[in-house]
This record gives structure tokens, sequence and C-alpha cells, in this order.
């Protein structure tokens, strides 16, 4: 997600960091870019205006001018600003006390409702809940029918009533969720424009004799200058709690989040990273952020290889990823921790400077990269500095692969190298912000990633 | 900064809502077109999703008619953009290529949610009303109910539906729908597929399957690849008519939900950096809100309120 955000930001940036001292004009200019790179991103006219002009502002006071390190100091601004507007207190999920708790979608047709419904009733039942999911889309054909499939994939009740209006529907599945013992009630609502009166008193109605503990506008990532229109709609019509953003999963950069939430003045609550019923993730602002401004998804990607990785050995592979000396043995190691990890693209998206390939990547390449790797000796694979023209030649031909492949993953790996220690310079940059970057052994894997050549 | 930005947005966005109005000000005015001009220019044709490189190059024509005489002040402005805009929504025509023998076969594809089944109905119901015979295609094995949902549709429009069970490989529909589609001598072919987002490798090669099926069973076909674009999509848009078109090729766009506020801008930037003009327009929830697409009546809408 936010991949060419992400490289237009780091262009912006890398530019900036070419020049010694920064100038009022040149502050100007990176910032000019920035802001193209928002409204690139989808980011609301006004939004992107209103955030370069505080950008700017602050970048031309004196500190930023008078500071040893400039240019740091900007991708650091940028970095805070675009934190602060994304950012929200945390509070805890308001549970019912005296009865089920009740938790109502609404959004634009196709934003993703139902399929989130799902997803939220699953993310609550591993929670320890026991949702009813409730199919009040009486709108769209065969809604139902899909709320219904859904709920049995997962083992969860879906209230249906054949016709009736929406509002009675869910005030008498309230009653339903009672007798039955669910202490959590998921309401899939039509998706409706936000200037269809009728269908907008309908969902307000809906909200009335409910009284849900939570409301959710769905809104689609895809969603481009108009999210702040309907947003703004739903948000006057209905108490709405936070948001949920759908299909992050692809390449949109998201932006319609910035604007969404800056309208609304609500927070994103979940991201829809996937067509599975279990890809939805809590919001986190900082990793987003973090993704904008080309740091990569650090912190997610940590989070997902401590489940997966044997300890021990990420520990290892953190030290020898800090020296910069990994070896091909590693990379072995590291290609069957990652199987584990899920598809590959989607860790290629978290990792800084990698975003753009994620969706060229073919996976079937990998393949290839493993032959490789597998007909070096255990000597090059410790030492791959070792490994001259003919061994070159030998390991083509024990791969079934050809010398430029080989070349060119040899390439990569130096490349890595080089990069992870250029990591050590990047996290001083950012004020220590991200840290001690633990367990970055999930990267290990990164070095062959160049070998694939785009689809 | 943050509550400055909403502050400025709740009461801007009356503002930002009527940015038409305004601009229609400034074209029946007789402003000079100067550099603020120019700003607000910017600012409608952004909001409409037009895209950064589209907004850039209409006012730098602009600009260029302006210093050569051919636009003197705003009072021509109007008249100036929507010929530019026009001709160039037009190029190369807006109509579907129908096949010489029939079946024409029509694939209709996009990402997840962008109104595929729906806009398949909406298709059915227009060349019904023109007096073709029409067959659809459930293709959509994967999403759960989308056969159903394909089905309840043929019932209402009166059109008859191959369909497999959900889970079904989508080019074994194809094929027997095909099949089908030759033996009953029916006039056209609607093939509905999965949503897909662009960036999923497997399920672009799926469509390719199903496009190289259609061929072998009928020559040339799909004698036109519709791609369903929400309206309210942003820059993705692009994104999404490269890949798709990389993958199956993409004859047309067929523009959906355009009946809410988005302006659905974003074709003009498809149809210039890729070349894909837009076929139809859907505009509302029955099969009958479904037009051919009038690059008048767009334009005239882009600047409206």
């Amino acid at each position: 997600m936010f991949e060419s955000l992400t490289e237009s930001l780091s262009n912006v940036f890398r530019k900036l960091g070419g020049r010694g001292t920064l100038t009022e004009q040149n502050v100007q200019e990176g910032l000019r870019e920035v802001r193209m790179a928002l409204l690139a991103a989808d980011v609301h006219f006004k939004v992107a205006k209103e955030f370069i002009d505080k950008v700017t502002q602050l970048a031309l006071g004196q500190d930023v001018l008078k500071s040893v390190n400039p240019s740091q100091q900007i991708v650091k601004l940028v970095h805070d600003e675009m934190i602060r507007l994304m950012s929200a207190p945390e509070t805890p999920f308001p549970w019912n006390s005296k009865g089920p708790t009740v938790v109502m979608l609404a959004g634009l047709q196709g934003s993703g409702k139902t399929t989130t419904c799902a997803k939220l009733a699953r993310w609550f039942s591993k929670k320890g809940k026991s949702p009813l999911l409730v199919a009040a889309d009486t709108q769209r054909p065969a809604a139902v029918e899909q709320l219904k499939v859904l709920g049995k994939q997962l083992g969860i009740p879906v209230h249906s009533e054949e016709g009736g209006r929406p509002p009675k529907i869910c005030e008498r599945a309230l009653g339903v969720a009672r007798e039955t013992g669910r202490d959590l009630v998921i309401l899939d609502t039509a998706g409706r424009l936000h200037i269809d009166q009728a269908l907008m008193d309908e969902v307000k109605e809906i909200a009335d004799r409910t009284k849900p503990q939570q409301i959710y506008l769905v809104c689609d990532a895809m969603t481009g200058q108009d999210a702040v229109t309907s947003a703004k709609e739903f948000n006057d019509k209905l108490p709405l709690d936070g948001v949920i953003l759908t299909k992050l999963d692809g390449d949109a950069k998201g932006g319609a989040a910035l604007s969404v939430r800056a309208i609304t003045g609500k927070p994103i609550r979940f991201v829809g990273m996937g067509e599975k019923i279990d890809e939805l993730e809590e919001f986190h602002p900082d990793r987003l952020v973090g993704r904008i401004l080309g740091m990569g998804d650090i912190v997610t990607l940590v989070e997902k290889a401590q489940e997966t990785m044997d300890v021990e050995k990420a520990e290892k592979l953190q030290q020898k990823l800090r020296k910069a000396d990994l070896n091909f043995e590693d990379f072995l190691d590291q290609l069957a921790q990652m199987k584990k990890m899920g598809p590959l693209k989607n860790l290629l998206a978290m990792i800084p400077g990698m975003g753009g390939m994620a969706d060229q990547v073919d996976e079937s390449e990998f393949k290839r990269i493993e032959a490789i790797v597998q007909s070096m000796t255990l000597k090059e694979r410790r030492d791959p500095e070792l490994i001259d023209g003919s061994r070159r030649s030998r390991i083509a031909k024990g791969s079934g692969t050809s010398v430029q492949e080989v070349n060119s993953l040899l390439k990569q790996f130096r490349d890595m190298r080089k990069m992870l220690k250029g990591m050590g310079k990047f996290k001083k940059m950012m004020g220590g912000k991200f840290g001690g970057m633990p367990g970055m052994g999930g990267m290990g894997g990164m070095p062959g990633m160049g070998g694939m050549r785009p689809r | 900064m943050f509550k400055g930005v909403l502050e400025k947005l709740k009461q801007g966005l009356a503002k930002t809502r009527n940015a038409f109005r305004r601009v229609r000000d400034l074209f029946s005015g007789n402003r000079a077109i100067d550099a603020k001009l120019l700003e607000e220019l910017e600012e409608v044709l952004i909001t409409s999703d037009l895209g950064l490189s589209s907004t850039t190059m209409l006012i730098a024509r602009l600009r260029e008619a302006y210093q050569a005489g051919r636009v003197k002040d705003t009072s021509q402005l109007y008249d100036y953009l929507k010929v530019e805009l026009k001709q160039m929504l037009t190029q190369g025509g807006n109509v579907v290529r129908m096949a010489a023998e029939p079946p024409t076969v029509v694939l209709v594809v996009g990402v997840n949610g962008s109104g595929k089944t729906t806009s398949i109905a909406k298709l059915a119901s227009w060349f019904t009303k023109q007096g073709k015979t029409v067959l659809l295609a459930a293709g959509d094995t994967f999403r759960a109910a989308a056969i159903e949902q394909l089905a309840i549709w043929s019932q209402r429009v009166g059109v008859e539906l191959i369909r497999h069970q959900t889970g079904a490989d989508p080019a074994a529909v194809v094929f027997d729908a095909a099949q089908a589609a030759a033996a009953r001598k029916v006039d056209l072919l609607l093939v509905d597929t999965a949503g897909r987002l662009h960036t999923k490798a497997n399920l672009m090669k799926e469509l390719e399957k199903m496009h190289a099926v259609l061929g072998r069973k009928i020559p040339g076909a799909p004698h036109e690849v519709l791609l369903v674009l929400d309206a309210t999509t942003g820059q993705n848009a692009i994104n999404q008519a490269k890949i798709f078109h990389e993958a199956t090729r993409v004859d047309g766009i067929f523009l959906s939900k355009l009946d809410g506020t988005a302006k659905g801008g974003i074709v003009v930037a498809v149809k210039n950096e890729i070349g894909i003009p837009v076929k139809f327009v859907g505009l509302g929830e029955t099969p009958e809100d479904v037009e051919a697409f009038d690059a008048d009546k767009f334009v005239d809408a882009l600047f409206a309120e």
C-alpha cells in the first residue's frame, strides 16, 4: 500500500538529501513535489493544500535553516505532521455490559461492507466473542445469500428475514442475539449513495433503533477526490465512530484515508488487506505513515516474522544484519521461514524501498533463485565473494539457469548488504523513532528478490 | 494542524461542492486568464479526479490557446475546454465493436466492488432493447453468492444464464457458455468475471485463460473487453486500466455509479494515458439505468455543480 507515494516522497527527499544546505527555495520546491505526490495519491485538494501550508510554515522556521542536518529535519516534519493527522487517542472498545454489543457498518456500494462484516465477525470471535451477523442489505440481489455463505464458512450464525424493512430486521436481530446468547451483533447494511435521501434516512433509522456501540464507515482505498463528499454526508447523518479502509492489498495509494480522516475527524480503525476472511488488520498510523515516507512497514513485518520465526535464529540473523555480513546459508534459512509468513508480495510491500516491486514479483521466480543457491557449495554460500567466473557457470548449469541470472542474484546480494549498512544511518536519521528494529530477521529473505524478473 | 484542516474543510466543503458553479461564474465573466484563474481551474479539474498530468496538460493547452489569441477571456473558456475534452474523449469512437458473424462476445472485467454484475445486467437490458438476443455467463465463481446475484438479474431482465457451481473453474464456464452461445445462435454473449485487484498476478492469469478459451471457441472472441470502473475511483484507475489492458486488452470503459457526486473525471486520464475510451455509463441500480457514453453530456456534468 502507498507504494507510489512512498516512491515519490523518497525521490523528493533523496533530492533534498543530496544538497548541502536548505534554502527557502529548495524547501518549497521539495514540498511542491510532496504536494504533487499527495494529489497523485488521491489526497483531497484542500487537505493536501493545508498539509503543505503547514509543513512549509514549520520548515521555513529558523530551526530548519540553521540546523545541522536540514533535509533530515524536513523528512521528520512531514513524517510527524502526517502522523499527527492520522493519529487518534486509543480508546478501549466500548462493550455493552447490559446486552449484546452492536457494531454497524455503512458505506457506498461496492466499498466492501459484506466481506468486512465477515472479517470483523472472525476478528471478534478469535477474541472470544460470539457474534451474530445480520443481513440487513435487502437491496442488492443475493447480498443476504452472500452473508449466509460467509457465515457458514465461519461457523457464525446469520440473522436474515424474507422481506421486511432493514430497521425492523436489525431491531429484531438484537432480540435474537439475546435469546441465543450472542454477545456481539454485526449489522451489514445495504450500500447506498450519500445523496439518496430515502436510503440515508433508513440507515439513520437503523442506528436509532439499534443504538450501536460502534458505527463504522467502510471506505474503499481506491476512492478519489469524492471521498470527502460521501464521508461528510455519512458523518452528518450517522454518529460515526471510525472508518474501515478496504482493498489496501492492491496498489492504491490510499490518500483517501487522509481526506476522510480530515473531513470526518474520525479515526481509521481497521484496514482490509485481502479477500480472505482473516485479512483484516488494526490500523496503525505510525505504520501507515512509515510506509508513506518510504520507511516501509517494519513493525508489521517484524510482528509477522515473530509469529513464525524461530526466535534464536532470528536473533542470530539480526546480529548478522546489523553487521551486514549476511550469507547465502542465512538466505536459505530465511527462505524457509518466509514461506511460512505468507505471500511474498505482502511482505515486500512492507519493506522500505521494495514497495514498488511487490506487484512485479512472480512468486515462481523464487524457485529459480532457490535452485541457484542450492547449486552453490557450502563454502560458496558462506562466502559469496569466492564465486568467480567458472563457479558461476557451474552454478548456472547446476540450477538450470543462466550465468546472467546467477550474476544478477549475486549483484542483488551485494546491494542488499550495502542497503543494510545504510539502514543504520537511516535509523539515526529518523530520530530513533523506528529505533531498535527488533527482529529484522524477517528481511533476511530479501537479497534474492532482485534476481526475480519483473513479470 | 489537524483541527485546522478539519475546521477549514468543514467550512469549505460547501464551496468544494460548488466548485463548478464558481468556475461557471468564471466562464461567464470577462476575466482575463491569469495565474489565479488557472489555479482555480486546476482545483476544479483535480477535485473531479482528472489527475495531475491530464490537468496540467489541459491547462498548458489553454495557456497556449490564450497566448495564440484563440481564447481571449473567460467568456470563451468554457467552450474551449468543452471542445478540448470532447475531442479527447471521443477520439477513436465510443461504440461497441460487434462481430461480423454473431455471437459477439463481451468480456466484463474489473476490480472488486466496481459493479461488474450490475453492469452486466444493464448491458443485457440495453442490448435486449435493441432487439438483440443475449446470453449471460456467470464467470464469477469465486465470490459468495455472485452466481445467485447474476441469476436474479438474468430473471429480471429475461435473458438466459450459463452457470456452474461456486468454486468451479471460470474457464470451464466460459467454455460452456461460448458453446451454448454458438449453438443457440444468440447475438451477444456477456461474460461476468470475478472481481480482482489488478495486482494479483495469478488472478490476472486466470483472466488471460478465460480470454484464450473464448478465442478458441469463437473466432475473434472476445470482441469487446469492457473494464467496469467505479466513478468514485481516483488515480488508481490508471493502474487498473493499464494492467487489465496488458492482461486481456481492454476496448472500453463501463463507467459505473455516475449517479453519485463523483464526476468520474479519471476517465479523461485513462483515455489520455492509456487510450481506452468510455463506452457506457451506469447511473443507478435498475437494469435500465444505463446509457451509451455521450461526451457532451459528460463534459457538461463535469462542469455542473
